[in-house]
């Protein structure tokens, strides 16, 4: 374990934590643009310089490894007007059009241009201008909003193991993308828009559906593999519309393509929406009460001519514990038979 | 699992055999490149080039269904070598006696190397790796147990862990990836035939009385029968009715057109669903029941992990909740389930099964609990079998490699192994109505080797047709290098050309009644 002091306050963590962790761990708050716990430190955005007692120049706490009776500031007006500086040059080179943002509410860079009160820019000069040509369905790139943070590479790379993004580029010209400047062709996991400060990666089915300051955010499983993710379902208006996960979580905030972008058949009218009783081979929409009567009938006579088992059931790896555990009492405590499985062996 | 997924990082060593885990298991993947980042040696032992490989250090690429000769090829070279955990062995298990140890003899690396096609120096360079390691994590799915042999496989893998010490502890266990949401949950809370909740057998008479006692009822001391045996005995007319929930056999199962023609044979078929499935439509009832977000309960995932599922959004139109359309059908056929909220369900579950006896739902607000957690104050239980197994001893089954059920000959040359791929799950049921998952996977293709693929003069991208003994289907040809030679892959989840045409539904494994999916005989023939 390592003493120091952040900000006149004595502290105590483990030996080989980064200043920026020490901090965290103790509630004191650094910005960041750049850093995630669950990535290797970077120290891109330099948004997390701190003075150190002893050395000569301002550090990036994501990128420094505590010692023994380190004394830090995090916070002064120099480092402030150092912060701020920074990100007035990053607003210099951003649409700055958060009015019709999807991201806005959910945005770093838009809380750090609101903490540091950024109305005017000293910095107005020429734009980067990109056309948005992706193709691809799941993913939006607005490479006009990226502030080259790098962290979209690096999930990408250390934590889905792909490396489909890089780099391209140098200086102004540089840019997030794909290998010779194609459409993203990758597993589509999200894990890019999931981490990215900004609103240059965003999931296309979200556009448009409702900002964060209007969803209400339901804590859930996902519905597909057996990895049992942990999801977040973002629903506005009796509608699903948009999928993310939280980093404190079994799956570590990381999801596939299916658990983050597939969520869409929860609200298409192909659903089932009334029972349906099939008379002369045609399906005709009945009443609960006529469906379930016949079903009873039905089950009834087949039990009292053939016997319990006659009947048997096949039960969901899609339901739930307690519905799984109704069916399977129904049927043979109910009909009386254990003529009942489902779908382990498919 | 016997291990957790938090604990595969610190893994020294996963041999991962039967599995695709980047496509099929995407997040316990990552877990397993965060581990090789560590530092961990990886194994991959499947016929195909599955995207994990590219992490591996040794590949092992076997003949499908020759895992018996391939596990007991890498016993063999370990016992040779001396690298067995003689202190585990003699007071963890039983039966690795002489006769153990002759059958093992026979399957030199030179041998194996024979039945699987994989060169001998990588199988005793998987053995030395393998054995070398005492947290070493094995990682299967249904590459190993959907065989006519999928139990032998089975019990070789375990035999692999019992003779390495490498079961019973942190990051060193056997771990079935359990390839749906709530699996683990279905097959915990007896939906199989043979089991109450919490694998209790319905043919011992103490455990019948317990929940006829729970239950109220009078019940049946007789098995039921499996999903694969319901079907042939609805062909036969011994089952007269189905009831089918959230299931869509006629995608899923095997050999469509027997599935087909057995369920148009009932008197009486209902299905309960949220869309109308390739099975719906065949239904005499079709009940609208809710989706994942629009429900309140639990699911298990593949670590046992029990955690709560939220209500997010409503059911669309008059759709019900499936316990509430459960419980009304039981009250109208005369036997009553009343329960006001599925948190009396769940109470339930826990005086059924002890193993989630120390659950409730408020101890399952911050992240779940792992069964067996028995008492209110217990933490779940991280991994099994620490300081012992169930049965007592951990049991060395004695395996021979057998040859698949179905062998290729000159009109059916190649096998056909089917399953799931990155964007499409299971029946497609859900995922096929997801526009922009359709739109990067569309439509089925058939896997086949450049080297075949030349000789037939087969043109990647263009309609092949491929035909096995039951029958034939046309999709188009990717010609790739993850099959081998002489092996196609098919996805299964594409209605259009629905790879379980092809199936067989008779090659069963005797034991467990799993369809043999990854080894049928086919002929692949431009379209």
């Amino acid at each position: 374990m390592a003493n120091l002091t952040i900000n006149g306050k004595q502290i105590i963590v483990p030996d080989g934590v980064t200043i920026l962790d020490a901090a965290r761990r103790n509630d004191i708050y650094i910005p960041t643009l750049c850093d995630d716990p669950r990535l290797e430190p970077h120290g891109g955005c330099r948004l997390c310089l701190i003075q150190v007692k002893g050395m000569p120049r301002p550090v990036t706490a994501c990128t420094t490894p505590v010692t023994e009776g380190m004394e830090i500031e995090t916070t002064n007006e120099q480092i402030e007007r150092q912060r701020r500086t920074i990100v007035e040059l990053l607003l210099s080179d951003h649409p700055n059009d958060c009015m019709i943002c999807d991201k806005a509410g959910d945005c770093t860079l838009q809380e750090l241009a609101y903490f540091y009160d950024i109305r005017s820019n000293r910095f107005v000069g020429e734009r980067r201008q990109y056309t948005k040509k992706d193709q691809n369905p799941f993913i939006e790139r607005d490479m006009e909003k990226c502030i080259l943070c790098g962290k979209c590479v690096r999930v990408c790379d250390e934590i889905q193991g792909l490396g489909a993004i890089d780099v391209a580029g140098r200086g102004f010209t540089a840019k997030v993308s794909p290998a010779f400047e194609k459409d993203l062709n990758c597993e589509f996991c999200g894990q890019c828009v999931s981490i990215c400060p900004t609103g240059a990666l965003m999931g296309k089915q979200s556009v448009g559906k409702g900002r964060q300051k209007d969803v209400k955010e339901v804590e859930t499983v996902c519905t597909y593999c057996g990895c049992g993710c942990n999801v977040t379902l973002h629903v506005s208006r009796n509608e699903v519309v948009r999928v993310t996960s939280r980093p404190d979580t079994i799956n570590e905030g990381w999801l596939c393509v299916k658990g983050r972008f597939g969520y869409s058949f929860i609200n298409i009218p192909a659903r089932l929406t009334t029972p349906l009783i099939k008379k002369d081979g045609k399906f005709v929409p009945a009443s609960w009460d006529e469906a379930l009567d016949l079903i009873a009938e039905k089950l009834g006579a087949i039990k009292e001519k053939h016997g319990p088992d006659a009947i048997g059931g096949l039960s969901s790896a899609r339901c739930t514990n307690e519905e799984n555990y109704l069916f399977q009492k129904f049927i043979r405590a109910g009909i009386g038979t254990n003529n009942v499985d489902h779908c382990a062996r498919y | 699992m016997t291990n957790s997924m938090a604990e595969i990082e610190n893994n020294d060593v996963l041999f991962i055999i039967g599995s695709n885990t980047k496509e099929n298991h995407p997040i316990v993947a990552l877990k397993m490149i965060k581990a090789k980042r560590k530092g961990a040696k990886i194994i991959i032992a499947d016929p195909r080039r599955v995207p994990m490989v590219r992490f591996a250090d040794i590949w092992l690429q076997h003949k499908p269904g020759t895992d018996v000769a391939l596990l007991n090829g890498m016993m063999h070279v370990i016992v040779k070598e001396g690298l067995i955990k003689k202190d585990f062995i003699s007071s963890m298990t039983e039966g690795f006696d002489d006769e153990f140890r002759k059958n093992i003899d026979e399957y030199t690396p030179e041998a194996v190397s024979k039945i699987t096609g994989v060169p001998a120096e990588l199988i005793v360079k998987a053995a030395r790796l393998y054995a070398g390691s005492d947290k070493a994590g094995i990682y299967y799915t249904m590459g190993i147990t959907q065989h006519a042999h999928g139990t032998e496989n089975v019990f070789s893998v375990a035999n692999l862990a019992l003779l390495t010490g490498n079961l019973g502890k942190e990051s060193a266990g056997v771990n079935p990836l359990r390839g749906q949401n709530n699996v683990q949950g279905a097959t915990d809370m007896g939906c199989i035939s043979n089991s109450y909740p919490g694998y209790q057998r319905v043919t011992i008479p103490a455990i019948r009385e317990k929940f006829e006692a729970l239950w109220k009822v009078k019940l049946s001391d007789k098995e039921g029968l499996t999903a694969t045996e319901m079907l042939p005995a609805a062909e036969k007319g011994v089952i007269k009715a189905l009831y089918i929930m959230g299931e869509n056999p006629i995608i899923s199962d095997p050999d469509v057109a027997h599935t087909t023609k057995a369920l148009k044979a009932l008197d009486f078929l209902v299905v309960q669903d949220i869309f109308m499935t390739e099975t719906a439509e065949l239904a005499d009832v079709v009940l609208p029941a809710s989706s994942f977000a629009e429900k309140v309960g639990t699911f298990t995932n593949t670590e046992r992990r029990v955690q709560r599922v939220r209500r997010a959004v409503n059911s669309p139109g008059s759709a019900m909740k499936d316990s509430l359309i459960i419980m009304e059908l039981s009250k109208r056929m005369g036997y009553e389930m009343s329960y006001h909220h599925t948190v009396e369900i769940f109470r339930e579950i826990g005086q059924a099964w002890p193993a989630m006896a120390g659950m409730s739902y408020a101890r399952l607000e911050d992240g779940g609990l792992q069964w067996p957690c028995p008492t209110n104050d217990h933490p779940g239980t991280q991994f099994l079998f620490k300081g012992g197994f169930p049965r007592g001893k951990g049991r060395f089954s004695l395996v021979k490699y057998k040859q698949s059920v179905e062998l290729t000959d000159k009109d059916y040359p190649f096998i056909l192994t089917t399953g799931r791929q990155l964007f499409q799950y299971h029946t497609g049921s859900m995922t096929r109505r997801v526009k922009p998952i359709n739109a990067v996977s569309p439509e089925a293709y058939v896997e086949i080797n450049p080297e075949d693929a030349k000789r037939l003069a087969i043109v990647d991208g263009k309609q092949v047709k491929v035909s096995s003994r039951r029958g034939s289907i046309i999709a188009k040809a990717r010609v790739s290098k993850w099959p081998n030679a002489g092996v196609i892959f098919i996805p299964f989840h594409f209605k259009e050309a629905a790879a379980n045409v092809l199936t067989s539904s008779t090659s069963l494994d005797p034991l467990s009644k799993i369809p043999s999916f990854k080894v049928s005989a086919v002929r692949i023939e431009k379209a």
